[in-house]
């Protein structure tokens, strides 16, 4: 059984995002770039259904610049057994529905039985890659996935998502895509020898060219980005208690709007 | 702190034991520093992740991989804000298990090194007595060969994971050594815990590395298996001195890379902290000390790179080693005594992590060799 992963590579979490001189980007000197924590549950999921059944490939690929080749070979080092990065300036404005067209192209080439993604990126948290792949593609799609569970010939998967209060499940005939949410496990560390191990494997250079790609604008665009404006400092409320209590209530409701 | 000597595959490895030390160490520290040990479930995980035997022989279940690798691992569990851990662990990864891969059997290796890369053999370095630590030729323990046997009398201070561990790189005397050769007469043996005769003495209280465990250990007519010889026997003394240069540079790494945590935090605190209407990080007195502190910390690490870098080529580092150690060490408590300083009264409180790395740093220029002997040894090769 092959199964594909889709990552991508996003700035870590503690990293302070500052605006760019181009407001419409962020400034990219000095953040550490990680794969995004939702897909590292994907990959972690694929891995652990090849272990399980003894056998099949688990393939990551991600669109992106050169730096993306880092995120790859981490997984690489995980254990994926071989990568694909779609790396063109052609996709370089890409929005979701371009990225998602592109590895609708890389899907179809490989043609694998599952699909796997995080639930959103946690970098412009959009969410949308996995749902626009799905249609494109025609397959069956589950988010929020906490369980699954692939029926012995490969015929469906089992699926439970996370709704409010419990959980949601389904029988997904395969192929399908499902997005990993929290909890659906612990991905790995790489180890050492999966490190060395992962100089070996090949990560395949794909250029829109090789798809047949025809350049298309996207149809989103970011206009600009603004940061959030600073937290006004607190305010301690003096006086006795009835009347503090009183001001409290008063500021709660009329000027935080909380109550 | 990644460029230079290491390599994309290096800084893979550190991102790997980063995330683990910040997800399944850090988080612990204060209670296993309140315990006075690490939880044996600790070592296991450590082992089932490889981070045990990063270059041990793969035919073994290690990693293969080189001494930089061993210089990350030592770099990131000092970032975990024990001392102790960082220090329990790298004694067994790099303060005595390498002898056995060193000067090791096959058969000694097949029996020993699965375990101690999977973590179920804690591993301790016993060298150091009550009565003599610097002058090692000075040793007292004695093995008498009886049959099939060495069998061990003595006793042996501040043994490090020597409470709780399970395989004990003794060094003691087999043979006299001369007036002119001091040295000879030395050997090393591997001893198990449970073995008649020996015992943990005492588990001692100290100032800091409070995580690790410190041991007195006796041994009365204790019976080793002359298989448990490790190297030749009266060639001990040489046998250390060859591993002593692993275990210096890694003093000096844990000592540097806790040094250099004690800065960021030091750093953070300053930019939160106001006095006189602003915060202290704007006071150019307090701004200039960070800088000479970050400098100093910057020329050690080179000092330590240089160093590690001539080890890691196989290639004679004994006065680059000992120039590192003793720098590094000194610097890493300077570094501590003015964390502890700018912190102002909250520096003295235990719950902030500079006031721990100001006591488990005082042990870095005492153990491994104090910063008198590495002079000594500096001077010998230089007049
Ligand atoms: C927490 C802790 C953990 C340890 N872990 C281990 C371990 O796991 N295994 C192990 O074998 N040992 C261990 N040690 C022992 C450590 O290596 C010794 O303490 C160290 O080698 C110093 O020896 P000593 O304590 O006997 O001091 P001494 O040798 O008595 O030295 C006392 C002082 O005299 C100075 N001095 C000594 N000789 C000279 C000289 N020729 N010229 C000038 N000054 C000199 C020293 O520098 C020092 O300042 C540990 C120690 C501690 C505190
Ligand atoms: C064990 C203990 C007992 C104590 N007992 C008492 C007690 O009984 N009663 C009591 O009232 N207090 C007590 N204190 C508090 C003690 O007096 C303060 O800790 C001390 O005055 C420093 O103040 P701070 O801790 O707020 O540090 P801060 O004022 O925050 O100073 C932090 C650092 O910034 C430096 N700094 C501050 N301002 C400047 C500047 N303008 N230029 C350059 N550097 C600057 C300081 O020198 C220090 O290094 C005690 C403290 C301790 C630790």
């Amino acid at each position: 059984m092959r199964i594909l992963v889709a990552v991508k590579q996003v700035p870590d979490t503690a990293t302070q995002v500052k605006v760019s001189a181009d407001p419409r980007v962020i400034d990219t000197t000095g953040i550490t770039w990680i794969i995004s924590p939702y897909d590292e549950f994907a990959v972690e999921e694929a891995l652990r259904i090849k272990e399980k059944r003894g056998q099949g490939e688990v393939v990551a690929v991600s669109l992106g610049p050169e730096r993306v080749k880092e995120a790859l070979r981490a997984c690489l080092a995980m254990g994926c057994d071989r990568a694909i990065h779609l790396n063109d300036p052609a996709w370089s404005d890409a929005d979701t529905l371009v990225t998602a067209k592109a590895l609708a192209a890389v899907v179809r080439q490989e043609a694998p039985q599952l699909l796997l993604c995080g639930r959103q990126a946690i970098d412009d948290d959009m969410g949308a890659v996995a749902a626009q792949l799905a249609e494109l593609l025609g397959w069956p799609c589950a988010y929020w996935v906490m369980e699954e569970a692939i029926d012995a010939d490969t015929k469906t998967v089992r699926a439970a998502r996370q709704v409010e209060g419990g959980l949601e499940v389904f029988d997904l005939p395969l192929p399908a895509v499902l997005t990993a949410q929290k909890g659906l496990n612990e991905p790995r560390y790489p180890t050492l020898r999966g490190i060395m191990g992962a100089k070996k494997k090949e990560i395949r250079d794909v250029k829109a060219a090789d798809l047949g790609w025809a350049p298309e604008p996207p149809q989103l665009s970011v206009v600009t980005l603004e940061a959030l404006p600073p937290r006004p400092p607190g305010r301690i409320i003096q006086g006795d208690v009835p009347t503090a209590v009183k001001e409290l209530v008063r500021s709660l409701r009329e000027e935080a709007k909380a109550i | 702190m990644t460029a230079g000597i290491f390599s994309d595959e290096h800084a893979m490895l550190r991102k790997s034991i980063r995330v683990f030390v910040e997800k399944e160490v850090a988080p612990h520290v204060r209670a296993w520093e309140d315990a006075g040990q690490i939880p044996r479930t600790f070592w296991r995980r450590l082992g089932a992740l490889g981070f045990l035997g990063l270059e041990f022989p793969t035919e073994y279940g290690g990693g293969g991989g080189d001494f930089l690798s061993s210089v990350v691992l030592g770099e990131e569990m000092a970032r975990c804000r024990s001392g102790g851990v960082a220090f329990s662990v790298l004694v067994h990864t790099d303060m005595s298990s390498p002898w056995l891969t060193r000067f090791g059997t096959d058969a000694q290796k097949r029996k020993y090194l699965p375990r101690i890369i999977s973590g179920e053999s804690v591993c301790a370095l016993a060298i150091t007595e009550p009565g003599t630590g610097s002058d090692m030729a000075a040793l007292a323990t004695r093995a008498e060969r009886r049959s099939d046997d060495y069998v061990l009398t003595g006793s042996k201070m501040f043994i490090t994971n020597g409470v709780y561990g399970d395989l004990y790189f003794v060094a003691a005397r087999t043979g006299p050594g001369s007036p002119e050769r001091r040295h000879d007469g030395l050997s090393m043996f591997l001893v198990e815990r449970g073995l008649p005769g020996f015992t943990v003495s005492r588990k001692l209280d100290k100032m800091g590395m409070r995580a690790s465990d410190t041991a007195e250990l006796a041994f009365v007519e204790c019976p080793v298996p002359a298989a448990n010889l490790l190297g030749t026997e009266g060639r001990g003394f040489q046998q250390l001195a060859e591993g002593l240069q692993r275990e210096r540079l890694m003093a000096a790494v844990l000592a540097l890379s806790g040094a250099a945590q004690a800065l960021e935090d030091t750093i953070a605190y300053l930019r939160e902290r106001t006095a006189f209407g602003e915060p202290l990080a704007a006071r150019q007195a307090l701004r200039h000390r960070v800088a000479d502190l970050a400098t100093e910390l910057e020329a050690a690490r080179q000092l330590v790179y240089r160093a590690a870098t001539l080890y890691a080529a196989g290639e004679e580092c004994v006065t680059e080693v000992s120039m590192a150690k003793l720098f590094a060490t000194e610097v890493a408590n300077h570094v501590a005594y003015d964390a502890v300083q700018m912190h102002g009264g909250y520096g003295y409180m235990r719950e902030f992590p500079v006031e721990g790395f100001f006591r488990d740093v005082r042990l870095w220029t005492i153990a491994s060799g104090t910063s008198e002997v590495m002079r000594e040894i500096i001077t010998k090769r230089l007049l």
